[in-house]
């Protein structure tokens, strides 16, 4: 026998769908929001984009290249996700050198501190958007305004319902889903984003679990508030208007579902879900800002190394 | 449609050779037969050099009641009995014979009749078993008697047999199941008054309609014997999730048996061994070596006697591709690899698989994503990235408490991980050691 053998142990096939086919898949889920935006808020949105993947790709190699030993890993595209993902937390009028930070922040402190993909215990994307929020309240809450949506005039729909400019329902249902209405870059279209999801669905790149969870927490949420402020067209109205408007569907498809900063087990999921719900609508409905979601999933982020320890999945055999 | 509740993968199935009728391989000229070819104490040589022995002779001994007898697969000369180089390439006692004729031991029926009725008793029966040698064929090797023989104050309630066949690539119950499915059947029938049970499943993935068929119409004419199609999901060939796909009980983790929740699984070709050798008196001397790999010329299902090499057995499929980087005995997901093949096929030996290529080479490991997929794909409910990072660390009281006993190897966490990690080399290793610590603190608690 001329040829020679490779031994190793079982099992000997391994899946097509590697790391870099995973955060691919990831992209092209989020293109759909990122051509509604584009068409919503016009070639700014590409521009704020390309900044925003360029840097956190480019912070990524640097530090990979000249602080950290081992091989470069920033082609498995991961960088590129976070690049995107900071890109749609942000108004498509934000000015460029704030995009570079926040892209600073999310890569060289949240993630490569942390040692990289896999071990960042916060999602990196949300550490560099609410660093960006404190640091730049001015121009991280001002929006370019939308044709046919004057009335809110560059608020966003969570924050005019906050401070009673305008009601849940100043918005039709198709406004909301299609996201012809300011707001985060890539927040708005409800539709475009529920596409992506799936897509990651029917690529196996996540399981329905924690978006369905985290928006059916926040809808029983609003239906149980709108239950104790006397019922009536509220009872369908707060709950679709709260999982529709601001970040909660790019939060709860998106961001809560990233691989590291999220918990292992399906049943850890759900935990972690109920909790990123139940905190979203606290801080919406009684707390400080109009938009709780960035806060709630890196709160619950915190809980994960916890959750890990102690939620285990179902042991066969054991009762 | 049943199957089992957790985890569980869908690897490409590549059942190239299920069209493929089972065909004689020619006689061997010499064969090997290694002492240790079934889980226990290896057999005891009762030949020696020089000695004529016929097919069907038996020429070692079971080592103890965990152990199991082998007969001569042809009949010839002994030519050596000593260590010789097996399929890992270490050294392993195994008896040597020369062909001449194939000369069969007296009583053994060989013709093709079907003997329906068995009069013997349970006790008898089972003897038999033990008498021909007879080791799940399936590839786990574990002696038939022993499962047959319920300890006391356990009760069997329930007899399945396993034609799942869900490593991809193999074949050869499917084949049996469709070429022998009378003898099957029969071979059911005695082994549910071996342990004293009056229902039967045959459990069959329905990516084998037409071995479902077969078996439901051959069935159907005798009583308390179903024929159950089961999701296709890997690893349900395994006996804990077999038993928990058809009955729903779940076996408890280790020491607990199958007995423990009333199931005795067999599997499809093991049963048609019974049946021969109950019915015909003819010791387990050859089986059904599937042959198959993607650039494999002539993928095929050989009926071979033990000891065979292996290599007569690719030349008869079209001999070794040209890139051919890996040969696997058994399914890509649990086989091993070989290094020599010129070792000789074995009574767990279900099929050869040949892998080219990039295929034969594992993939440049990355770092841990920690998308829990290996979580969610563990069909005992484990955490392999756990266990794995665990048995680096050497914390093996931590992955004791983490149930790393309960690993049945399935391969599902390393194949389905996109970084792809060496899972399961670490978590077999820290189960060995767990295993080997367990085995230490039961012998100085007796003393």
């Amino acid at each position: 026998m001329a040829n020679k053998l490779i031994i190793a142990p079982a099992p000997h096939v391994q899946t097509e769908q590697s790391t870099s086919c995973i955060m691919r898949d990831v992209l092209i889920a989020l293109l759909p929001a990122l051509a509604v935006s584009t068409w919503v808020f016009g070639v700014d949105v590409l521009f704020v984009t390309a900044v925003s993947v360029i840097s956190c790709v480019l912070f990524e190699f640097l530090i990979q290249k000249f602080f950290v030993k081992g091989p470069l890993s920033v082609n498995n595209l991961s960088a590129a996700v976070t690049g995107l993902l900071l890109a749609f937390n942000l108004p498509s009028s934000i000015p460029w050198w704030i995009v570079v930070i926040g892209a600073f922040v999310a890569i060289a402190i949240a993630k490569m501190t942390f040692g990289g993909l896999g071990k960042n215990p916060f999602n990196p994307a949300l550490v560099g958007r609410v660093f960006l929020l404190l640091a730049y309240p001015v121009q991280m809450t001002s929006f370019p305004a939308v044709e046919g949506c004057d009335a809110l005039s560059g608020a966003t729909m969570l924050a005019a319902v906050k401070q009673g400019v305008v009601g849940v329902d100043s918005l039709g249902v198709g406004d909301l889903l299609l996201g012809t209405m300011p707001g985060s870059m890539g927040e708005v279209s409800a539709l475009a984003l529920l596409l992506g999801f799936v897509y990651l669905l029917f690529r196996r790149v996540i399981t329905w679990h924690v978006p369905v969870t985290v928006l059916g927490t926040m809808a029983l949420f609003a239906f149980v508030v709108a239950l104790t402020n006397g019922g009536g067209a509220l009872l369908w109205e707060l709950p679709l208007f709260h999982i529709l408007a601001g970040g909660a569907m790019l939060g709860a498809i998106f961001m809560a579902t990233d691989y590291s900063s999220s918990p292992m087990t399906i049943r850890g999921g759900v935990i972690f879900a109920v909790g990123i719900g139940v905190i979203t609508m606290l801080i919406r409905l009684w707390g400080a800002y109009p938009e709780g979601m960035s806060f709630a999933i890196l709160i619950m982020n915190s809980c994960v190394p916890l959750i890990n320890k102690y939620v285990k999945p179902k042991r066969f055999g054991v009762k | 449609m049943k199957t089992f509740p957790i985890g569980g993968v869908h690897p490409s199935e590549n059942k190239l050779s299920s069209a493929k009728p089972i065909e004689v391989l020619p006689l061997p000229e010499v064969v090997n037969i290694p002492l240790g070819q079934h889980i226990g104490a290896p057999a005891v040589a009762k030949v020696a050099k020089g000695d004529k022995v016929l097919t069907g002779q038996l020429i070692a001994e079971a080592g103890s009641f965990m152990s199991a007898n082998i007969h001569s697969p042809i009949s010839g000369t002994v030519t050596a009995v000593g260590p010789v180089v097996n399929a890992q390439g270490l050294r392993q006692p195994m008896i040597t014979i020369q062909r001449e004729g194939d000369e069969w031991v007296e009583g053994i029926d060989r013709s093709t009749t079907l003997v329906k009725e068995c009069k013997l008793e349970a006790k008898d029966i089972i003897a038999k078993i033990k008498d021909a040698g007879i080791v799940g064929m399936g590839g786990a090797t574990f002696p038939t008697h022993v499962k047959l023989s319920v300890p006391p104050g356990k009760k069997a309630e329930v007899l399945i047999i396993n034609g799942v066949e869900c490593e991809p690539y193999l074949t050869s119950d499917h084949r049996t199941m469709l070429e022998r499915g009378e003898e099957l059947v029969v071979g059911v029938t005695i082994l549910m008054k071996a342990i004293g049970v009056d229902k039967a499943v045959i459990g069959i993935e329905n990516n084998k309609p037409d071995a479902i068929e077969n078996l439901r119409k051959i069935a159907s004419a005798y009583t308390g014997i179903e024929v159950m199609p089961l999701m296709v999901k890997y690893p349900q060939g395994g006996e804990k999730q077999l038993i928990a796909a058809v009955t729903g009980r779940q076996v408890p983790p280790p020491p607990a048996l199958p007995i423990d929740v009333g199931a005795v699984v067999c599997n499809a070709s093991t049963t048609v061994a019974v049946y021969e050798a109950v019915q015909k008196n003819k010791p387990l001397i050859e089986r059904v070596v599937t042959v198959t790999g993607k650039k494999v010329k002539n993928p095929r299902n050989l009926l071979t006697r033990m000891g065979t090499p292996i290599s007569t057995l690719l030349e008869a499929a079209g001999g070794l591709p040209e890139d051919a980087g890996k040969v696997i005995n058994g399914g890509p997901m649990m086989g091993r690899a070989m290094v020599n093949l010129d070792s000789p096929v074995t009574k767990g030996c279900s099929g050869i698989t040949v892998m080219c290529g990039s295929d034969a080479e594992r993939k440049m490991p990355s770092q841990c994503i920690k998308c829990g997929k290996c979580v969610n794909a563990c069909p005992m409910g484990l955490e392999p990235y756990w266990l794995a990072k665990m048995s680096q660390k050497k914390k093996w009281d931590e992955i004791e408490g983490e149930m790393i006993t309960s690993c049945i190897e399935c391969g599902c966490c390393q194949s389905s991980c996109p970084a792809y990690l060496p899972l399961l080399d670490w978590v077999r290793l820290g189960k060995q050691t767990v295993m080997g610590r367990i085995r230490a603190r039961m012998a100085t608690q007796k003393k």
